[in-house]
């Protein structure tokens, strides 16, 4: 899943950052950091299921899961079986 | 002892001067909202008291007493003052919650012009608009929102200065950009206050509403009396507590409540500069001892979500008086709250319009769950009928809630907009918008908006504003965007649209268009939820019928669709 893992970062470097952002990594905290919002989670969440064509059921998409790169591709691990 | 005491009391013998008096205010003088904030609080002998504790999400802290805050203040005043920023101009905040945007605010204030605080997730047509309405001169950002500024700063030929607080120097600044850096500025001691009246204005703060562009909700430096007493007497504040107020001063209750309440009453306070974690959260108020925490019924669903056994690992012993706001706090999060804490989340219920808190329940009252409270000591409210606009008399009966003029933080004018500002009146009633109604103990019970206003998480989203940025994707031919029921905000924003040709339905594209509001607008206002169809429905004018898209969301009754399709 090293591909994945840059899959979500390069998304999330080019959805949700600035310009003139920080550089970010697979472990900078994006929820609680303040990077991704709970709403913009929401469009976070359905590009993971478009791209891996998996559902994601909401009581799983918890900020908690969705805090880091790393996390969120281990989530979606967890749903590729 | 809270600091009401006896509620019924207060009602009896209430009067304005009560905190006139307490702020030594007199009709006629002076009265600047940044100087009672910082410059009063140290010639009361507090110059050496915490003022703000903050921290953000990388673990970073920064502490500033009284003093501190006085010497910022007239920095960056002096700064602004230097750029020949002056009585009047509008400032724009535009800054994520560092300490710059609350110091900036009293900055503003302390030299006569009006602060106009911005959510820094605005997009950059969001942002356009807010800026164009109210001709701002100047705005204070930080370099991760600059871009916002920079993508539409050709259209706001009026904003003279862009102020960058962070600057590092790593590229240079470009078109109208300044640096500012409060940590390498030389402190400013003196400065000479703007000698602001009673109805000089302080804060312009963007509201929506159904119809037309966001509402600049102009306030006045007298809004001080209203938000000192209400601070005082609803969140109880004194002279030892540490307070949290986690909203944001993009919005209204981040700087009635976040800024000029608790430092006008010479309290400590702390914010947390990070995105919602309820692990976070906890552990914020068990390092700070937050005595008094004022949230949303959005944030404390999700620490409901989170469960209670996270709140039994942290010591959150030193909490002593919660309170809510944005939204109605339904009764279950009420009575979970006093389990879990110790105490009960108290709903306070008010508006941008408002100023400051107009229903509440208080410290010491019987508390009904689900239930608003009653009214504040001065202000008349009541629920009008919805066609006569005559009070509603019986008891359970559901009305439109009103309230009578002439309270101090009443909004004086919604900016540029003199005709949407009367309409907001009826009979001699202040319309909030909202219906509720009123049980035989006086206690008022929420049961919506009057209009199509989207309440999400506690702010309010526009559907036309949403409409209209809709029609700018390249797929979309036609859009109606309404509430759709949410567990935890409550609402969120749903969009039916028609496509153009050319266009394929399905996921890709929806979180196109998805992405594509976030970034404009913002990621409030982004759908969450997109439905293709065919056609949306109309009135015989050819008007969408949004009412008909909502009933069917909430599982409403629709009715005889002819009238509606005659009346809108």
């Amino acid at each position: 899943m090293e591909d994945a893992k840059d899959v979500v970062l390069n998304y999330i470097i080019e959805e949700y950052l600035e310009e003139e952002d920080d550089e970010i990594t697979y472990d900078t905290p994006l929820i609680s950091g303040g990077i991704v919002d709970s709403f913009s989670m929401v469009s976070l969440k359905r590009f993971l299921e478009n791209k891996y064509q998996i559902s994601i059921p909401d009581d799983k998409a918890t900020p908690e899961a969705f805090d880091t790169v790393n996390s969120i591709v281990a989530l979606v691990k967890s749903f590729l079986g | 002892m809270t600091n009401i005491g006896s509620y019924a009391e207060r009602v009896k013998n209430f009067d304005w001067s009560i905190s006139e008096k307490e702020l030594a205010f007199k009709d006629g003088n002076v009265i600047n909202i940044g100087w009672y904030c910082s410059d009063r609080i140290c010639q009361l002998g507090m110059a050496d008291k915490p003022a703000l504790l903050w921290e953000n999400a990388a673990g970073r802290e920064k502490r500033y007493t009284y003093d501190d805050v006085r010497l910022t203040t007239n920095t960056i005043g002096a700064f602004l003052r230097g750029l020949g920023i002056g009585d009047g101009d509008r400032v724009c905040l535009f800054m994520d919650k560092i300490p710059e945007l609350y110091l900036g605010f009293l900055g503003v204030l302390k030299i006569g012009a009006i602060a106009q605080p911005l959510f820094s997730a605005f997009g950059d047509e969001a942002l356009r608009i807010r800026l164009s309405d109210a001709g701002t001169a100047a705005i204070i950002t930080q370099r991760k929102h600059v871009a916002k500024v920079r993508k539409m700063l050709d259209q706001v030929p009026h904003l003279r200065h862009v102020i960058l607080v962070d600057y590092d120097g790593r590229k240079p600044l470009r078109d109208r950009e300044v640096a500012f850096s409060l940590e390498q500025a030389e402190p400013v001691q003196e400065l000479e206050i703007f000698p602001t009246k009673a109805e000089s204005p302080s804060v312009l703060h963007y509201t929506s509403g159904t119809t037309g562009q966001p509402k600049g909700v102009k306030h006045v430096h007298y809004a001080l009396i209203a938000q000192y007493l209400s601070t005082k007497w609803v969140l109880d504040l004194q002279p030892d507590d540490v307070y949290w107020c986690t909203a944001d001063p993009g919005w209204v209750t981040g700087t009635s409540y976040g800024i000029i309440g608790p430092w006008s009453l010479g309290v400590t306070q702390c914010v947390l500069d990070a995105g919602f974690s309820a692990e976070a959260w906890y552990r914020f108020i068990e390092k700070h001892k937050v005595t008094v925490w004022y949230s949303a019924p959005t944030a404390i669903r999700s620490l409901m979500k989170a469960g209670d056994d996270l709140v039994r690992k942290f010591d959150l012993s030193s909490l002593r008086h919660l309170a809510s706001v944005g939204e109605p706090l339904n009764a279950e999060a009420v009575v979970w709250s006093k389990n879990v804490y110790g105490h009960p989340f108290l709903d306070t219920y008010w508006q941008t319009e408002t100023g400051s808190i107009m229903l509440t329940n208080f410290p010491g009252m019987e508390i009904k769950p689900g239930s608003m409270g009653k009214a504040f000591p001065g202000i008349t409210a009541t629920v009008l009928d919805t066609k006569t606009y005559e009070p509603i008399t019986e008891p359970g009966r559901v009305g439109l809630i009103a309230f009578k003029p002439g309270w101090p933080s009443m909004m004086r004018a919604y900016w540029n907009n003199e005709a949407t500002y009367q309409a907001k009146f009826r009979n001699g009633w202040y319309l909030s918008g909202d219906r509720s109604s009123i049980d035989k103990d006086g206690y008022f019970w929420f049961t919506g908006r009057d209009d199509d206003v989207i309440n999400t998480a506690g702010h309010l989203v526009s559907p036309f504003e949403v409409e209209s940025a809709l029609l700018e994707h390249e797929a979309v031919a036609e859009s109606a965007v309404v509430a759709k029921p949410d567990e935890v905000n409550m609402e969120v924003v749903k969009a039916f649209v028609t496509l153009k040709p050319g266009f394929d339905a399905g996921a890709d594209l929806e979180l196109n268009i998805m992405n594509f509001i976030r970034k404009k607008l913002s990621p409030l206002a982004m759908p969450q939820e997109i439905e293709y169809v065919d056609s949306l429905p109309k009135t015989r004018s050819g008007k969408i019928m949004r009412r008909l898209l909502h009933a069917r969301e909430w599982g409403e009754e629709i009715g005889d669709i002819s009238t509606l399709e005659d009346d809108e």
